[in-house]
């Protein structure tokens, strides 16, 4: 909408001064002034820019609308809000906890021994065909991973491969930069020092004969961490790069060595390690541990039967009131299950019709003059 | 010895309390035994602020008096020093260390080119009085012309000034080139009147200036301009002193120009900051717009919610650690140094760690974005066309960007007369000799001169004797002091109306030719010359509203001629002929003109003689010499003879009524400051339709006070009291008069100089009632206010009372003289008209526009549109930053309060700077709620962001509970659906810097679609940076994810955008509480469009078309917190019904 300008100067002398003393009338002499103006150098620029003209569009949001936005809105919420809830519901979740703090729970007397490799097995029985893929991660409570100080304890030089890194890791890293002899600890930092180190087998007991489900851990960790955030230095054999520095603290191996047989999951690119490093957001989290392969048996997922899980207990968690649970779960095309996506869509598109439903008896009852 | 020194001491003292003594040349007298040269002040002129000593304390010290400046340095060097300290806080500022440092670097740039710009002003300023003071001035000392600076006059220096040049300091004149002992003076820069005026020597001195041994004791400096008093004692060789009164007449004011004479000598009396131009100089203070003190305010409310967000998190971080086991886990060890430090300073380092960590919820950006808004926004008056005057070539001038806003705020006008309402430009229309009325028409006044019009004695198609008629016309051409221009053809006078009647003689036939040696010469009808010897003059005042000459003709005849108001001259003539009169002097009235009675008498020699003498008693008395004047003069004027009345038009400014009624109707107050007589300024205010018809006057002026039998103090009371159960106890209640939209009684209040000064000097020796308390509240319900015959410290004065007075209202002063300048700078806004006369309005306000009639679009457009922007800006700015901290405050629960930040640095640090600023900044530039043509038509839509109504407690508690729910939306949404990390189809799970990275996501998208939502007005310039902001915030953490950045200490954000993105889960969610957070906004949007419309349905349509969009803007806020929290409830209901499902 482009307004014109109009000279405010027309027409604005009343007829009663006009007509007093023949003075010149307001007409002639905006025309005067308007043949000026356009010689003036002075005079600003009449764009519309300047004149605050510029074209606008001025949205009006009315009930017209608004009302069937809403309901359109709001059915389509709740079309989502079904799908998600039917899929979310769909999802199988398996959680066993195995801190062992009962004691009757199979982990009690390990997560009471501080034994290096303490063993302990838990038992669960599936009725049913576990759908596959099916995602076996580990989970942690009360465990502060978003921690600043903790957060911050990590050198990505030194992640990313450069030696320069390896013998002076970053002050960041303290207390955990140096060992007590002055060695340099790599990889440095609270992170890489707290690794997850229980480990986990899966077996199935077939009638009497036991079977060891297979377990993949590739492609548990970002595409982007494993290929370009995370490196092992260049040099063969890899050991050789961590001459002079120490293992962290607590650590049993070294970096070089938490998987010998595949060298393309040593050192810094070791899925366990990357997906320990991505630190959780929130204080009891899961992270992925291992996908069920695949194959054989396991096709379709875990089939109906009696399984073990054989459990090396070494990290501690009781000291600080922490708990430590294994999860069984597929997911579907929005991930993990979770009901909060679909209630909140069913909440909001149910919200939003029942508004609009409220903005329909009002305009009735009353009528918008100005779409009339 | 020491007793002199204590007399001089003490006399020192005395001189201060009553008068001063000064000795003319520094001549040691006669008549004291001892000379003892007086102290004064030196002439320099000091309106700088700073010394080069002082600027950088005093400076510094008006900059932290801003609170938000003050703040910006704590935190600075929280950050700087801490980094020293410790550790924690050490780690946070590396966790933002990407640009923080950096920006916290910001604001300081910012003082130090804000101390810069203002140490050049003064710099300025320095220059300026330099010149002023070092100004060569010619000084006669023991007979010799020196040379000497301005500055080092010293009181009792003998001065020459020649024609055009300015006086150095307050002078008396001794002697004059003129003949006549007089000189001519402009005093267009002092009070405005830029007609010559007249000043008089004091006899006796003019031969001998060099030789002249005199002492002058006059009364010490004080601001009136107007009044001055003193005598004069010359000693002549050993003789008894003469003694000379010293009137006002007698002294140059300093700053006044020496016109129509070739040179003059004077002896200085006040010099350098006593002078009457100083004492009326009112230095430049800083002005500080409403917006701003608000800005204040809440920035306390933000400081007191980040203080106690600090706190909190510091005493839960400590609890939290006091429980076994979570201090220090075995996974987390502390550092060496962090154990050995004291608990209670790192109780202290955490606290300060958390207000870093917070510190983004007082939006630095904020203050350059405010800043920025202004300066550009002001270019949209300086570039208007409406603004544009094509005579003088020339458009609004932005002297200050900082009071846009106030421009919307105004609810006082005070305005000058002269040059601004009136073009002071008299003309005569129209006169009437007994009864008979006389038209001037251009075409058949060449036939006779006079010719007939039709009026309201059109039946009686006669004129008035050609005898009469030719009386009337001596009458004009006589009694005056009007002197004709040597150079050019023309006149000069001391007041307009006075040219305007000789040249309407001079048109019917009788010119006056000038005033020599005390005769005046008339040129008549038949072109013979006319001789009148000049015996008095009896000069016009204010009281007695009229003045008169006394002359006698060639043929012996002494004739008193009388000219003035009505008032004053009616009930001095025989009665019989008023009748007559009387009603075409009340029509004319009423049309606006400004009319003047004329009268005559024959004085017999035995009458003159007596009056003669009367005179010359009552102008040498040094006591009461107005009075006894004033007697006299009364005594002379009575049974006088009616001849006839005048009309003159003083013309008004373009569309000055318009302007004035169109400010009325937006609610603003006019008053009227003049330094005018109050007939002349009466009738301007019923020509510009201040007062109308109906208007009950309420006068409370010199006149009024004089009432026989009461001494003037209670009369004032009594005045007072009446006046203040009329307008105040009796009026209906505020809100029915508003219903009725002025229509029932109107009242105008009359006061001029005198009785104002009486009224505010008078409340501290009165305590029963505070007279200046009565008279505010009077003044405040009258519609318009006149205030005639003030001095320019006096307008200033009002514009005090006003502006302090209950609810502080926003006053703006606008004029064009440099009588207007007090008021200018006192007002909150100053105006200056860019009139004919001097640029020192002009040089001394906030905004310069060429015509009175710009004053309506400056306010009422412009003014309103500012107004509603930075409104709008201050609170988005807060509420942004609020739905923004808050995520991360909640974080601190779920991380051990351990100063975890939530969003990424580079986030935190661009969040202001590049991704949610320019779309504010655009629509605080550009946003039009309500067009320009509709503010201008309807003048009542202004009152609505009257009382700063879009900055009030309850907008902004409507604007952070908005913040606050945005931020609860944004953190718990995340939350909930983190319950379970692993959001992707391939099972990975999800990190903290995901989720910080959502809710930023989140939080960028519903902060600019709210701003959508409340844009009115979509120019092609909102839509590319709304749109193109949000497209930066894609593309920019893409980028940043995208990149192994080498010189990042952690790259926390790689591909974490990316793989937020691949995750279905995080699109449903960001959707979802982004609608979420919106739909309260829609939905009250919806609603109160639907209630506007159903509770106004008789109202204007149109405007609440306007109305509907603006929907967070106006007072009904509150009906919106309930919409709100109904709404929150439903949701809250829906939520727990459907997770127990």
């Amino acid at each position: 909408m482009f307004r014109v300008s109009v000279l405010q100067t027309t027409d604005v002398i009343p007829s009663k001064e006009k007509s007093r003393c023949g003075r010149v009338g307001g007409v002639s002499r905006s025309e005067k002034m308007v043949k000026q103006e356009s010689e003036s150098a002075n005079r600003p620029d009449n764009t519309a820019f300047t004149q605050q003209r510029l074209p606008a569009w001025q949205p009006i949001l009315s009930a017209g609308i608004v009302i069937p936005g809403f309901v359109l809105i709001g059915l389509a919420f709740i079309g989502i809000g079904v799908a998600l809830l039917v899929t979310s519901r769909s999802i199988q979740v398996l959680e066993l906890d195995y801190t062992g703090d009962g004691n009757g729970s199979p982990c009690s007397s390990c997560s009471q021994s501080t034994t290096v490799n303490c063993k302990c097995s838990l038992n669960f029985t599936l009725d049913t065909l576990f759908q596959g893929p099916v995602f076996f991660y580990y989970g942690l409570s009360n465990y502060f991973q978003n921690y600043r100080r903790y957060g911050a304890s990590k050198d990505d030089n030194q992640l990313y491969g450069d030696l320069s890194y390896f013998t002076s890791p970053s002050s960041s890293c303290s207390p955990y930069d140096y060992d007590g002899s002055k060695n340099p600890i790599v990889p440095c930092g609270s992170i890489a020092n707290s690794m997850f180190n229980d480990t986990f087998t899966l077996t199935r007991t077939v009638s009497g004969k036991t079977d060891s489900v297979p377990l993949d851990g590739k492609g548990i960790a970002w595409w982007t961490d494993y290929n370009v955030k995370y490196r092992n230095p260049s040099v063969t054999p890899l050991k050789n790069a961590f001459n002079g520095t120490v293992k962290p603290i607590d650590w049993a191996k070294p970096a070089y060595e938490l998987d010998t047989s595949d060298a393309s999951n040593n050192g810094f690119v070791n899925q366990d390690f990357l997906v320990w490093m991505r630190r959780a957001a929130l204080p009891n989290f899961r992270k992925l541990y291992r996908r069920i392969d695949a194959s054989g048996d396991y096709q379709n997922g875990l089939p109906a039967g009696n399984y073990t899980i054989d459990i090396t207990y070494n990290y501690p968690v009781r000291v600080f009131n922490g708990a430590k649970k294994v999860v069984f779960s597929n997911v579907s095309w929005m991930g993990g299950k979770n009901e909060f996506l679909g209630i909140a869509y069913l909440v909001i598109g149910s919200l939003c019709v029942v508004m609009s439903v409220v903005m329909l008896i009002v305009y009735a009852k009353f009528k918008f003059p100005d779409e009339e | 010895m020491l007793r002199r020194r204590l007399n001089r001491w003490f006399g020192g003292e005395d001189r201060r309390v009553d008068s001063r003594t000064i000795y003319v040349g520094h001549r040691p007298c006669p008549a004291n035994e001892v000379f003892i040269p007086p102290k004064f002040c030196d002439n320099r002129i000091v309106s700088s602020k700073y010394t080069v000593w002082n600027f950088l304390p005093k400076n510094l010290f008006e900059q932290f008096r801003r609170i938000a400046n003050f703040y910006f340095l704590i935190i600075f060097l929280v950050q700087v020093r801490a980094s020293f300290v410790c550790m924690p806080t050490q780690t946070v500022i590396s966790d933002i260390i990407f640009f923080k440092i950096r920006t916290s670097w910001l604001p300081l740039v910012f003082l130090t080119v804000l101390i810069c710009s203002q140490g050049y002003e003064d710099w300025l300023r320095h220059k300026a009085d330099n010149e002023v003071n070092k100004y060569r001035v010619t000084v006669l000392e023991d007979g010799r012309r020196i040379q000497k600076e301005s500055e080092k006059i010293k009181v009792g220096d003998v001065l020459e000034v020649d024609e055009d040049e300015t006086f150095p300091c307050d002078l008396i004149l001794l002697q004059s080139s003129r003949d006549d002992g007089t000189c001519f003076v402009t005093t267009a820069s002092l009070d405005g009147e830029s007609n010559h005026k007249t000043h008089y020597t004091v006899p006796d001195t003019e031969r001998d200036v060099e030789s002249l041994n005199a002492t002058i004791e006059c009364e010490q400096p004080q601001p009136d301009l107007y009044k001055f008093v003193g005598r004069m004692h010359i000693y002549k060789n050993n003789e008894e002193p003469t003694l000379r009164s010293l009137g006002p007449e007698n002294l140059l004011l300093k700053g006044a120009t020496l016109k129509n004479t070739q040179s003059i000598c004077g002896v200085a009396v006040y010099t350098g900051m006593e002078t009457k131009m100083a004492l009326n100089y009112q230095g430049k203070s800083q002005k500080r717009s409403v917006v701003e003190k608000s800005i204040n305010a809440f920035l306390l409310v933000y400081l007191c919610i980040l203080v106690s967000k600090a706190l909190v998190c510091t005493t839960l971080k400590y609890v939290w650690q006091s429980k076994p086991g979570q201090d220090e886990p075995w996974y987390n060890e502390k550092t060496l140094k962090e154990k050995e430090t004291n608990r209670y300073l790192n109780m202290f380092t955490d606290f300060l760690s958390f207000m870093v960590l917070f510190n983004f919820i007082i939006p630095v950006s904020m203050y350059v974005t405010v800043e920025m808004q202004k300066f550009l926004g002001s270019f949209f008056i300086s570039w208007d066309k409406d603004f544009f005057d094509s005579e003088i070539e020339e458009g609004a001038l932005v002297n200050t960007s900082d009071l846009n806003e106030e421009l919307g705020q105004v609810e006082y006008v005070f305005t000058d007369k002269t040059g601004t309402l009136t073009q002071n430009n008299m003309e005569f229309i129209e006169c009437c000799i007994d009864g008979h009325q006389y038209k001037y028409r251009d075409a058949s006044s060449e036939v006779d001169g006079f010719c007939v019009t039709d009026g309201p004695m059109n039946t009686v198609q006669q004129k008035a004797g050609r005898e009469r008629e030719e009386l009337f016309l001596r009458a004009l051409c006589l009694c005056h002091t009007v002197q004709v221009k040597e150079s050019t053809e023309g006149f000069i006078a001391s007041s307009p109306d006075e040219i305007a009647l000789v040249q309407g003689a001079m048109r019917y036939g009788f010119t006056f030719l000038g005033l020599e040696s005390k005769t005046m010469k008339i040129l008549n009808r038949t072109n013979d010359v006319e001789m009148y010897e000049l015996l008095h003059v009896l000069n016009f005042d204010p009281v007695r509203r009229r003045m008169s000459v006394i002359v006698r003709s060639i043929s012996g005849e002494t004739l008193l001629f009388c000219k003035g108001a009505d008032s004053s001259i009616f009930p001095r003539v025989k009665q019989e002929e008023v009748e007559k009169i009387r009603m075409h002097v009340e029509r004319n009235a009423t049309d606006g003109y400004r009319t003047l009675c004329v009268a005559y008498k024959h004085l017999t020699p035995e009458e003159y003689d007596q009056v003669d003498s009367g005179l010359r008693e009552a102008r040498l008395a040094l006591q009461d010499r107005e009075e006894k004047l004033m007697a006299v003069y009364n005594q002379v004027e009575t049974g006088m003879n009616l001849i006839g009345a005048t009309a003159v038009e003083d013309r008004l400014q373009e569309e000055a009524a318009e302007t004035m009624e169109a400010l009325q109707g937006a609610g603003i107050k006019v008053w009227v400051l003049t330094g005018d007589k109050m007939e002349t300024a009466k009738s301007t205010c019923y020509a510009c339709r201040l007062f109308k018809r109906n208007t009950e006057l309420l006068e409370l002026t010199v006149r009024t006070l004089e009432y026989p039998g009461k001494r003037r103090e209670d009369r004032l009371h009594d005045l007072l009291l009446e006046y203040h159960k009329k307008t105040v106890q009796d009026a209906p209640p505020a809100k029915t008069r508003v219903a009725r939209n002025w229509s029932s009684q109107d009242f105008g209040f009359i006061v001029d100089g005198a009785t104002l000064s009486m009224v505010l000097n008078s409340s501290s020796e009165n305590n029963l009632h505070d007279y200046k308390d009565l008279f505010l509240q009077i003044c405040q319900n009258c519609t318009s206010v006149l205030c005639c015959r003030m001095a320019p410290l006096q307008k200033a004065q009002i514009v005090k009372m006003v502006k302090n007075s209950k609810g502080s209202p926003i006053t703006l002063s606008v004029g064009d003289g440099a009588n207007d300048v007090s008021m200018i700078l006192e007002a909150h806004v100053g105006i200056g008209i860019k009139g004919k006369e001097g640029r020192q309005a002009v040089r001394n306000s906030d905004y310069a526009i060429p015509k009175l009639k710009h004053l309506k679009k400056l306010l009422l457009a412009h003014g309103h549109l500012y107004y509603v922007r930075i409104a709008h800006l201050v609170q988005y700015f807060f509420y942004k930053n609020l739905c923004f901290i808050l995520p991360q405050f909640l974080y601190q629960f779920f991380c051990g309060c351990s100063q975890q930040p939530l969003y990424d640095a580079a986030y935190l640090t661009m969040y202001n700077i590049c991704f949610t600023s320019m779309p504010i900044l655009a629509y605080s530039l550009f946003e039009q709620h309500i067009s320009i043509e509709m503010l201008l038509e309807n003048a009542t839509l202004y009152r609505q962001i009257g009382k700063n109504a879009m900055l009030r407690w309850g907008p902004f508690l409507y604007w952070t509970l908005l913040g606050v729910f945005h931020g609860l939306v944004f953190f718990f949404g995340v939350w909930f659906l983190f319950s379970n990390p692993a959001l992707q189809d391939n099972g990975q799970a999800f990190g903290n810097w995901s989720y910080g990275t959502i809710v930023f996501t989140i939080l960028v998208f519903t902060v600019t679609l709210k701003l959508a939502l409340d844009t009115r007005h979509w120019t092609w310039i909102n839509h590319f940076v709304i749109w193109g902001s949000l497209a930066f915030y894609v593309f920019f953490s893409f980028f940043w994810g995208g990149v192994i950045w080498p010189f990042l200490r952690q790259q926390r954000l790689y591909f974490v955008f990316a793989n937020m993105l691949s995750s279905v889960s995080a699109w449903l969610v960001i959707i979802v509480l982004i609608l979420l957070s919106l739909l309260p906004e829609i939905l009250y949007v919806v609603l109160r469009k639907l209630f506007l419309f159903n509770f106004n349905q008789k109202s204007v349509k149109g405007i609440f078309c306007h109305f509907s969009g603006l929907s967070n803007v106006f007072a009904s806020r509150w009906k919106s917190l309930v919409v709100f929290i109904l709404f929150f409830g439903v949701f809250f209901i829906f939520f727990l019904f459907f997770y127990c499902v």
